[in-house]
């Protein structure tokens, strides 16, 4: 059968199976350019830039790892720096609270004496005043006896009458002193 | 499959007209449209090399384009691909992992890359005009072009199985070990047809065949549906709308076959590489 086919193929002008020159040229032409192109131009920029880029990305993700062991060991030590700083802190307060309460107690203590002393003092001046005023009485009431006294012998020999009159006299003078 | 590809060859070489009617199915002239330029002369220009020469200048610019885009990556150490890179190095990218990579590794696939993609390019590009409308027709589809592409396949294995063996890579190919030696005739006789006589043929034949038959396919599903519903009438006008259908779906499916062809020569290309490569096999 398949010689048949070739004997009739033969017999046409135009065989599918055998090129024609021109038709086996042009391919070559075809062929020979662009296998040309692609191993000249296209081919080498294509792997250039496939391997830049693989590089970058791969350079991009260490340093990017790099980044963030970095931020990493930053944070770390912020966190022991508050920490550190928070118990810094925690101390202060204790000492000053401490202090402050020593502080009060000897003030409260100050005080305390202070206001015994300033008793002290003004009893003292009470007691003082008290004596030195009881020293006046005494000393002027034996005046007044005396000036009574030499009142009443005075007038004695007139009548009761005047007498009365004295001794009221006397008792408002003392009363008017006692006021002033 | 030489047989397979002849026996459809045969329902197309003779033009089919039927009775009376005014419909003529397409036949393989559809492949040898008249000269343009330099007529009779062996560098004539018919529609399809000019096609040809189209889909070249085309990808020149676009791969061209990509190279620039990437060298310019490069220079400004711009490492966030636009989308125009992005589509280039998705395509590049493809032929290298999915197919170079995966089969040969890295180091050899890298060394053998120029070959790989300039043949899934061409061929994807080629491909692709047989439904591109004003082109409709495969680049691919005359077997110079699967021709050249496959011998420069077969040149490279070739090579690369004498570069990595010396003449090992004979005996490697020819006399496998672990043969009982009664047989090993026999072998050397199918791996000498197979390896070094078949290969190129089936990956030329496979492309050009699928891309003649996809044309045919279009050529016939269109025309008969301009036949039926201009020069025929009453039912057979509704029957236009079915031959359209068909023609619709299978454009669809000659841009898969387009991709797939593209990826099949590429990774049959690859593969026999890697076969002339390894030690043994």
């Amino acid at each position: 059968m398949t010689g048949r086919i070739i004997e009739k193929m033969a017999a046409e002008a135009n065989n599918p199976l055998l090129p024609a020159t021109a038709d086996l040229i042009w391919s070559s032409v075809v062929f020979a350019i662009l296998l040309l192109i692609f191993w000249r131009w296209v081919l080498p920029a294509f792997k250039k830039n496939l391997d830049a880029r693989t590089e970058a990305i791969e350079g991009r993700l260490a340093e990017a790892e790099k980044a963030q062991a970095e931020a990493a060991a930053k944070t770390a030590n912020i966190e022991a720096d508050q920490a550190a700083a928070r118990k810094e802190r925690a101390e202060i307060l204790d000492a000053a609270r401490a202090e402050a309460s020593v502080v009060a107690a000897e003030i409260q203590e100050q005080a305390r004496l202070n206001a015994e002393r300033l008793l002290e003092t003004a009893k003292k001046q009470i007691e003082a005043d008290t004596q030195a005023a009881i020293i006046t009485l005494r000393s002027e009431v034996g005046a007044l006896a005396i000036d009574l006294a030499s009142a009443v012998v005075k007038q004695n020999l007139k009548d009761d009458k005047s007498a009365a009159t004295i001794v009221d006299g006397f008792l408002a003078d003392l009363e008017k002193d006692s006021k002033n | 499959m030489l047989a397979n590809a002849l026996s459809l060859l045969n329902a197309v070489v003779t033009p089919v007209v039927t009775g009376d009617s005014g419909f003529v199915s397409p036949s393989i002239d559809e492949f040898y449209p008249e000269a343009i330029l330099f007529g009779g002369t062996p560098f004539a220009l018919n529609r399809i090399m000019m096609i040809r020469i189209l889909v070249l200048v085309l990808l020149s610019v676009l791969v061209l384009a990509w190279a620039r885009t990437f060298a310019k990556a490069y220079a400004t150490k711009n490492y966030v691909p636009s989308r125009f890179q992005m589509m280039g190095e998705i395509a590049v990218g493809f032929v290298r992992k999915s197919i170079a990579h995966d089969q040969l590794g890295e180091k050899d696939g890298d060394r053998f890359l120029p070959l790989l993609t300039t043949i899934f390019f061409i061929v994807l590009g080629m491909n692709i005009t047989g439904i591109i409308p004003t082109l409709n027709i495969a680049g691919s589809s005359l077997i110079g072009l699967p021709l050249v592409l496959a011998l420069g396949a077969y040149v490279t294995f070739i090579y690369a199985g004498f570069k990595k063996h010396g003449f090992g890579f004979l005996k490697t190919a020819l006399l496998p070990s672990g043969v009982p030696t009664v047989f090993l005739p026999l072998v050397f006789l199918i791996e000498l047809l197979s390896t070094f006589i078949l290969r190129p043929v089936t990956l030329a034949l496979r492309l050009t065949m699928n891309m003649v038959a996809g044309h045919l396919l279009l050529v016939l599903c269109f025309a008969a549906t301009q036949y039926f519903f201009f020069e025929s009438s009453g039912i057979f006008k509704v029957m236009g709308v079915g031959t359209f259908t068909f023609g619709f779906v299978f454009t669809l499916f000659e841009i898969l076959v387009a991709f797939l062809q593209a990826y099949v020569f590429t990774l049959l290309t690859t593969v026999y590489i890697q076969l002339a490569l390894a030690d043994d096999h």
